[in-house]
């Protein structure tokens, strides 16, 4: 049975590899200037107060070929589970259906059910291990950009380091197979699938991973020379926000407060906050009304922890979809 | 010696259609079994019902006395082509042999590359390449190479030229006589079947019209000339499968355990495509009656 899932898969492994080690090599050489960068910028041997460096060092990354590779980095993590479910998911039962090679298959001296648990766990741990692999090469490579920028927990890129890929390559595997074998032939499977993962991909960040996790509720003074938004209009009323100083946080809400804790809206003081007056008499009006900023965050530190429940989110997802494909291969398939 | 098929009951419907219908059967092992029947018949459910593709709606079926497909074990004991001999595109005629070897315990790896020598295929030649004649062969071979007791063909000649037919069947005969195995396989033609088969099974529209020996029914089956009478003129003990009438003569297609002896017929003796046709027709006559009891309601 090993045999006859290897002789299948050959030619999907091969270009898998090669595609690996084209990444590869591209991750090095672009590495290297990474590295330098890293250094020429002196944020390598910085301790403590860095600020400067680090400036220097994303100022140099976002100027040179660094730039397009870190862009390039976060979307292969993207499209690989699409690609995985796309091509390895969904031809996998839906090609032996649609060419009736499953009749073949399931006279051999090979139970139904042995044969579909040797090509879901050939493959599943092929993708586990090349989701596993690319994720820990772009996750190293990115890291002391990661680490500069601190931008771990935005959206964009938390889907794209650590073990969060390897949930979503398994998720989009399984679903390509189940997909495959409900709708019995390969290229709608293949849309089907295509089509499920982008959702998911995008339904996590917008609404569902700030659930995942119980956010940090912080009630700060307002520093009002932080200010970074102010607009006030003609009939008084005003809004006021303030840079949130939560470095490496992915910041869910950043509301203006009064004393009493209903959201600032005004009214402006027209005497210190019109067309006429700098922006200083009315920063320092401000600063006489004690406003406070409301935060709404998940910290740094949450990145790990958080990782792990999506990545098991989807983990569970994908073996629920095992669960479906065996019940649906022994019942519904002949 | 136990049967290589028994169905009790046996039915298969497919959302509202009923495919196979209250099917019971008995096969005797050691013989190449003939299932006749028209496009539609029920023909590849029966099939696919025997070698566990698909599962029962109701009544039993048992193959080689177990469960069709329920263990490793019952899968090495019968051998199955399906209807289209599906092979693996992209694979070499190797390949396949190669996977018959991996996949079956019992596998005969002389035979299988005797065979394929025989036939003169190239080992390196995809099956994507073949001719449906080749595809066919390269199928059986697989089916034949893992030595199984039973051997299930679905259609195995429908897509072949009449002169890899006979290469076919008779390929078939030589692995019923070298290995003692029974064989099961369909056509909705009888002349394919004429030649090989020693036991009948006639299928219409779901049900089993008639199912035995070959002998058996050829001598127990007659077609009578005489004058004109109705059924229920007949004599009892005869059963009336056929009946077409002129103004003055009758025809009747019967069976009958007995000889017939009344000198007031003209007795013939029925080739097997004749019994064939005329439980077709019994069949297509019932339906037909069917149909237009149901437009005068």
């Amino acid at each position: 049975m090993t045999w006859l899932v290897w002789r299948q898969f050959r030619t999907q492994a091969v270009v898998a590899t090669a595609a690996l080690a084209a990444l590869g090599v591209f991750l090095v050489i672009t590495g290297i200037q990474l590295a330098d960068y890293y250094s020429s910028s002196g944020l390598s041997a910085c301790y403590g107060a860095c600020s400067g460096a680090t400036t220097n060092f994303l100022n140099s990354v976002a100027n040179g070929v660094t730039d397009t590779a870190h862009n390039l980095n976060n979307g292969v993590m993207y499209v690989l589970p699409a690609i995985v479910g796309v091509f390895w998911g969904a031809p996998l039962i839906a090609r032996e259906l649609e060419a009736g090679t499953h009749r073949l298959a399931w006279n051999q001296s090979v139970t139904r059910r042995r044969w579909l648990a040797t090509k879901l766990l050939a493959l599943g741990l092929a993708t586990i291990g090349v989701a596993g692999l690319v994720s820990l090469m772009v996750t190293w490579w990115s890291s002391s950009i990661d680490h500069a920028s601190m931008t771990m927990l935005t959206p964009a890129v938390f889907g794209a380091r650590g073990v969060v890929p390897i949930g979503y390559a398994a998720f989009a595997f399984m679903l390509g197979v189940v997909a495959g074998v409900v709708v019995r032939r390969t290229v709608p499977a293949m849309a089907a699938t295509l089509a499920i993962v982008v959702f998911a991909q995008i339904a996590m960040p917008l609404w569902l991973r700030k659930h995942l996790t119980t956010p940090v509720r912080e009630t700060l003074p307002l520093d009002v020379n932080q200010i970074t938004n102010l607009s006030s209009v003609n009939n008084g009323h005003m809004t006021v926000q303030a840079a949130a100083s939560k470095p490496g946080a992915w910041l869910l809400s950043n509301q203006t407060i009064t004393p009493s804790g209903s959201v600032f809206t005004g009214p402006a003081n027209m005497t210190a906050c019109n067309r006429n007056t700098s922006p200083e008499s009315c920063i320092n009006w401000l600063g006489t009304l004690h406003l406070r900023q409301a935060l709404t965050y998940i910290p740094q530190s949450r990145f790990w922890p958080l990782q792990w429940i999506e990545a098991s989110i989807f983990v569970a997802l994908a073996l629920a979809l095992v669960g479906v494909c065996f019940w649906w291969v022994r019942r519904k398939v002949a | 010696m136990t049967a290589v098929l028994d169905a009790v009951g046996l039915g298969k419907r497919y959302g509202r259609r009923d495919a196979l219908v209250d099917c019971t059967l008995s096969i005797p092992a050691g013989h190449v079994v003939g299932l006749v029947g028209p496009n539609g018949a029920g023909k590849t459910t029966l099939l696919q019902l025997a070698v566990g593709l698909l599962a029962p709606t109701s009544g039993t079926i048992k193959v080689l006395g177990g469960q069709p497909a329920s263990d490793a074990h019952h899968l090495a004991r019968v051998g199955f082509v399906a209807q289209d001999t599906p092979t693996y595109a992209g694979m070499s005629v190797a390949d396949h042999l190669r996977l018959g070897a991996h996949m079956n315990p019992g596998w005969d790896a002389q035979l299988a590359n005797d065979r394929i020598a025989r036939l003169r295929l190239d080992p390196r030649q995809r099956a994507g390449k073949l001719s449906g004649g080749q595809r066919a062969q390269l199928a059986l071979t697989l089916a034949i190479a893992k030595r199984p007791e039973l051997l299930i063909l679905d259609e195995p000649v429908a897509s072949l030229d009449p002169l890899a037919r006979r290469e076919f069947l008779q390929i078939l005969m030589e692995f019923v006589a070298d290995q003692g195995a029974s064989i099961v396989l369909s056509s909705h033609l009888v002349a394919d079947l004429e030649r090989v088969c020693d036991y009948l099974i006639v299928l219409t529209r779901g049900h089993v019209q008639v199912s035995g020996e070959v002998e058996e029914l050829l001598a127990t089956h007659y077609r009578l000339c005489g004058a004109r009478r109705e059924v229920r003129e007949m004599p009892a003990g005869m059963q009336v499968i056929d009946a077409s009438h002129t103004d003055r003569q009758s025809t009747f297609i019967v069976r009958s355990a007995v000889p017939i002896d009344d000198p007031s017929w003209t007795v013939e003796q029925l080739t097997m495509e004749d019994i064939v046709l005329a439980y077709m027709t019994q069949a297509a006559a019932v339906d037909g009656r069917d149909r237009v009891l149901e437009a005068s309601r």
